[in-house]
C-alpha cells in the first residue's frame, strides 16, 4: 500500500509539471468557447489567419507530441479543405466570374469566402483537439460541478454514462456475432444494422437502469450537501489560459476590423 | 499486513420487519407480504428461498432503494436502527450480482471515494478511508488503476470496498459470487469474511449456493410467499429443509445429483476438427498457437482453463464465428453437407442448419418479442414447413418447462428461464454440432440438472456437444473428454 500512500493529490502535482496536462478542464473549455464565440461572428480570412497564426506559436508550448497532434487533428485537416472546396463551388457569387457549370459557380466571393471558411475551422477546431487531448472525463467533471457548480446528477450521470460506452462496443461485437449464429445475418446491410442497432439500445437500456440503481445503493442523490473527493483548482495556470485565448480573440477582431476585412454575420 | 489506518468506529445495525409487505407498481402480486424478521445487531443472515420469493426485493428494502410511492406500495413496517432505511442512506451497503454494472467510475480509488461523497464526508476523510477499504477487501492496486482492466471477482471486491468505504452497520449482498469463476467466488468470500471480523458489521447474504456461505453465517432464514418459513443455526435448517430448497433450485450441500455418468465409447465419427489452428479476436492479438482438437458425433467435449486462456474464443472459432488467425478449422464432409469445408466461411444460414452456438449472456442472442416467435427464428431461415416447426417448437417448450411463457417477452424472463431459451433456439434448427459458452453460468440447481440431462440426452442421439466450462461439477457430470487451456502469461491476464 505504500506506492499509494502519496494518494491522488502528489499524483495531480505531478501532472501539473507537464504543459496542458494538468490545467483544469474548466478552463481549456472556456478558452476554446472564447476563441470560437469571436472567430464565428464574422465570416473573414484575416481574423482566422491571425487567431491562427497566433495559436500555431501556442502549440508549440502546449506539450503535446508532434506524432500525437498530426493524429489526432487529422480529421480537421480534412474536414477544412473539404468545407473550402464546397464553399468554393457553391458560395455565395460576387465579383468576377472565373467558372460556372450548373449550379457551380466560382466567383470572387466564393473563393475569398472558401479560404475564410477553410481558415475558421482549422483556428476553431486545432486549439480545441489540442486543449482537448489531455483532458480527463473524471476531472472534467469534477471541474464542471465544483468549479462551474454545476447540478452534481448531471454532471455525475453523464460521467458514469460514458463509461458504458465502451461495454457497448463490447455488446456490439457481441451482438453481431450472434446474429451470425442466429442465421439472420445474410440478409440486407441496412436491414441487418438498423435491426441490431434496436438490439444495443435494448441492452444499454437494461445497463443503465442497473447503474442508476448501483449509484443510488452508494448514496447517490443523498439529501444534504456532496462533497467533492478531488479538488478542482481554478488558479493563475487557469486564468492564464483564458487570458490567452481571449487576447487571441481580441487580437484577431482588432487587426481583421482595422484593415477593413471584419463582416459582421449578424448585421 | 497492517491496514492503514484503524478500524472506523461502526455501529453494527439492527433490522426489524413486522408484516413487511411490497407491491411493484403495475403488478398484481405482492413481491414480499407478511414478512417478520428481527436481526440483531451482528448478526450474519444467509437469506435463502424460491426464485420470486421476493429475497432481492426485501434486500432492496433495507437499502432503501427502492424508491418512493410511484416505485411500489408498502404495508407494515421495515426499520434499520429503528428508522425507514428509505429516509436515511449510508447505514446499509448493498452489492448487487452483476460486477460490470456496479463500476461507476474509471479509476479504482475514486470509484471507492464515490459514496462518501455522495454522504457528504469531508475530503480529507475519505482518501483513508479509500485506502482502508481497499485493503480491507485485498485489492491490492494503485489508486489510479483503471477500473475497466478489473477481473470479475475484483470488481465485486471493488464494489464492496465502496460500500465499505461508507462505513455501513449493516452489510446487504445480492448474489455477489454468482457471475464469477471458481477463483473469483473464493476472492470474494475471503474478503467477506475478513471484513465481518474487522467491522463487526450486521450481515446479509442471498445465494444460491448455500456451500460459500454456510460457515461464515449464524442463521439461515428461507423465504417463502407469504414471509418466514424457516428461519435457524445453518446445519438445522438445512437438514429440515432440505428437499424443499433442493425443489426451490437451492444448491443445498450433499443434494444428489441426480446425473449417472455417460459411457464414453458412444463416440461416432469426427465432425469438426483443427490443424495447427491460431486463435484471436482479431489477427492481431492472438491469444493461442497450435491448438489441434476435434469434435465427434455423439460425444461431450468440455473446454476448460483459467480466465483469459482463450476458451471462449476457441469454441467461437470452431463455431465458424471468428476467422482462423492462422491453420485450419475443418467440418468433415458429413458436417458440411455440399458447403465449404471451412465453417467461418459458411453463410448464416448454413451456418445455424449445421453448428448452433449458445452464448454466455443469453440476452445478447434474443431477436424478437415472444418466446415463441424467438424459437421460430431458426426454422424459419432452414425453410422448414409451418407444420413442422410448429412441432418443434411446442416439444422444445414443453421439454424446457416455458410453454407457460410462449407469449412472454424473452428480455422479462429469469435468468435460469434465459438460459433455457437460449438451448431452446439452437436446439430449433437441429443442428449437428452444438457449442455452449458456460452453459451453467449463475444457474440455480434446477436449471443445472435440466441443462446436463438435455445435453446427454443430445449426445446420445449423436450431436456433437462442446461446452466451455469452469464448472467443474458439470464437466465431471458430462463430459467424455476434457480440453484444458493452460494460463498464459501475457498482458495482465486480467480480461477473460
Amino acid at each position: 500500500m505504500t506506492a499509494v500512500a502519496g494518494g491522488p493529490a502528489q499524483a495531480q502535482a505531478q501532472a501539473r509539471a507537464v504543459g496542458m496536462q494538468g490545467v483544469n478542464p474548466v478552463a481549456k473549455l472556456i478558452a476554446s468557447l472564447l476563441l470560437a464565440a469571436v472567430l464565428v461572428l464574422s465570416i473573414d480570412w484575416v481574423s482566422a489567419a491571425v487567431a491562427l497564426a497566433c495559436e500555431s506559436v501556442l502549440f508549440v508550448f502546449a506539450g503535446v507530441r508532434p506524432r500525437t497532434f498530426v493524429l489526432r487533428t487529422a480529421p480537421i485537416w480534412l474536414a477544412a479543405p473539404a468545407a473550402g472546396v464546397t464553399t468554393l463551388l457553391y458560395g455565395q457569387a460576387a465579383g468576377q466570374v472565373y467558372w460556372s457549370f450548373g449550379l457551380i459557380h466560382v466567383t470572387d466571393g466564393s473563393i475569398s469566402l472558401a479560404v475564410a471558411t477553410a481558415l475558421r475551422i482549422l483556428a476553431i477546431g486545432l486549439p480545441a483537439v489540442v486543449l482537448f487531448i489531455t483532458v480527463d472525463p473524471t476531472d472534467l467533471a469534477d471541474g464542471l460541478g465544483q468549479v462551474l457548480r454545476l447540478p452534481a446528477r448531471f454532471v455525475l450521470g453523464g460521467l458514469a454514462g460514458l463509461r458504458l460506452v465502451g461495454l457497448f462496443l463490447d455488446d456490439w461485437r457481441a451482438l453481431e456475432l450472434a446474429r451470425r449464429a442466429r442465421g439472420v445475418a445474410d440478409g440486407s446491410g441496412l436491414r441487418r444494422f438498423a435491426g441490431q442497432a434496436f438490439a444495443l439500445l435494448v441492452l444499454s437500456l437494461r445497463r443503465g437502469s442497473k447503474l442508476a440503481t448501483a449509484m443510488e445503493a452508494r448514496g447517490f442523490g443523498a439529501p444534504g450537501e456532496r462533497t467533492w473527493a478531488r479538488p478542482s483548482v481554478f488558479g493563475a495556470r487557469e486564468w492564464a489560459l483564458v487570458c490567452v485565448g481571449l487576447l487571441v480573440a481580441l487580437l484577431a477582431t482588432a487587426v481583421s476590423v482595422a484593415t477593413g476585412n471584419w463582416n459582421f454575420v449578424l448585421g | 499486513m497492517p491496514l492503514p489506518t484503524p478500524s472506523p468506529a461502526l455501529r453494527p445495525s439492527a433490522v426489524d420487519a413486522r408484516g413487511w409487505g411490497w407491491r411493484y407498481a403495475g403488478r398484481h402480486a405482492w413481491a414480499v407480504s407478511d414478512l417478520d424478521l428481527h436481526i440483531t445487531p451482528g448478526e450474519r443472515i444467509l437469506l435463502l428461498g424460491a426464485s420470486g420469493a421476493g429475497k432481492s426485493t426485501f434486500l432492496q428494502g433495507l437499502a432503501g432503494v427502492q424508491g418512493g410511492e410511484e416505485e411500489g406500495e408498502e404495508t407494515g413496517t421495515l426499520l434499520v436502527d429503528g428508522v425507514d432505511p428509505g429516509t436515511t442512506r449510508g447505514r446499509a451497503g448493498l452489492v448487487l450480482q452483476d460486477p460490470d454494472s456496479q463500476v461507476i467510475l474509471a479509476r479504482v480509488g475514486d470509484d471507492v471515494a464515490f459514496g462518501c461523497e455522495n454522504l457528504g464526508v469531508p475530503r480529507d476523510l475519505i482518501w483513508p478511508r479509500v485506502r482502508h477499504a481497499l485493503a480491507m477487501v485485498g485489492l491490492d492496486v494503485p489508486l489510479a488503476h483503471p477500473t475497466a482492466a478489473l477481473s470479475g471477482g475484483q470488481k465485486q471486491r471493488l464494489a464492496l470496498a465502496g460500500v465499505l468505504a461508507m462505513q455501513p452497520g449493516l452489510l446487504l449482498l445480492d448474489e455477489p459470487t454468482a457471475n464469477l469463476d471458481p477463483d473469483g467466488v473464493r476472492e470474494v468470500r475471503a474478503s467477506v469474511a475478513r471484513v465481518l471480523d474487522e467491522t463487526g458489521a450486521t450481515f446479509v447474504v442471498i445465494e444460491h449456493r448455500v456451500d460459500v456461505w454456510k460457515d461464515l453465517v449464524d442463521r439461515v432464514v428461507v423465504l417463502g410467499p407469504a414471509g418466514v418459513i424457516a428461519s435457524g443455526r445453518p446445519d438445522v435448517v438445512l437438514g429440515e429443509q432440505r428437499a424443499f430448497l433442493a425443489a426451490e433450485g437451492i444448491w443445498v450441500p450433499g443434494a444428489p445429483v441426480t446425473a449417472p455418468a455417460r459411457a464414453t465409447d458412444a463416440a461416432g465419427p469426427v465432425l469438426v476438427s483443427t490443424d495447427r489452428l491460431t486463435i484471436g479476436r482479431s489477427a492481431a492479438a492472438p491469444v493461442r498457437t497450435d491448438v489441434d482438437v476435434a469434435v465427434a458425433a455423439g460425444e461431450v467435449l468440455a473446454i476448460t482453463g483459467p480466465n483469459g486462456a482463450g476458451k471462449s474464443t476457441l469454441a467461437l472459432t470452431l463455431g465458424g464465428l471468428l476467422k482462423p488467425v492462422a491453420g485450419r478449422v475443418q467440418a468433415a464432409p458429413a458436417l458440411a453437407d455440399g458447403a465449404h469445408a471451412a465453417p467461418s466461411r459458411w453463410t448464416s444460414a448454413q451456418l445455424v442448419a449445421r453448428i448452433g452456438t449458445v452464448f454466455q449472456d443469453p440476452e445478447h442472442q434474443f431477436l424478437t418479442g415472444t418466446v415463441r416467435d424467438e424459437l421460430a427464428v431458426g426454422p424459419r431461415v432452414l425453410g422448414v414447413p409451418p407444420a413442422e416447426a410448429t412441432r418443434r417448437i411446442d416439444a422444445l417448450l414443453e421439454r424446457l418447462r416455458l410453454d407457460r411463457l410462449a407469449a412472454a417477452n424473452p428480455f422479462t424472463l429469469s435468468g435460469g428461464e434465459k438460459r433455457r431459451l437460449s438451448v431452446a433456439t439452437v436446439l430449433a434448427s437441429r443442428p449437428r454440432v452444438l457449442l455452449l459458452d458456460e452453459p451453467t453460468f449463475g444457474q440455480d440447481f434446477r436449471t443445472w440438472q435440466e441443462i446436463v440431462a438435455l445435453l446427454r440426452e443430445l449426445a446420445d442421439d449423436g450431436t456433437g456437444v462442446v461446452a466451455v466450462s469452469h464448472d467443474e461439477a458439470f464437466v465431471r457430470a458430462l463430459s467424455d473428454r476434457e480440453y484444458a487451456l493452460a494460463g498464459i502469461t501475457v498482458a495482465d491476464g486480467a480480461q477473460r
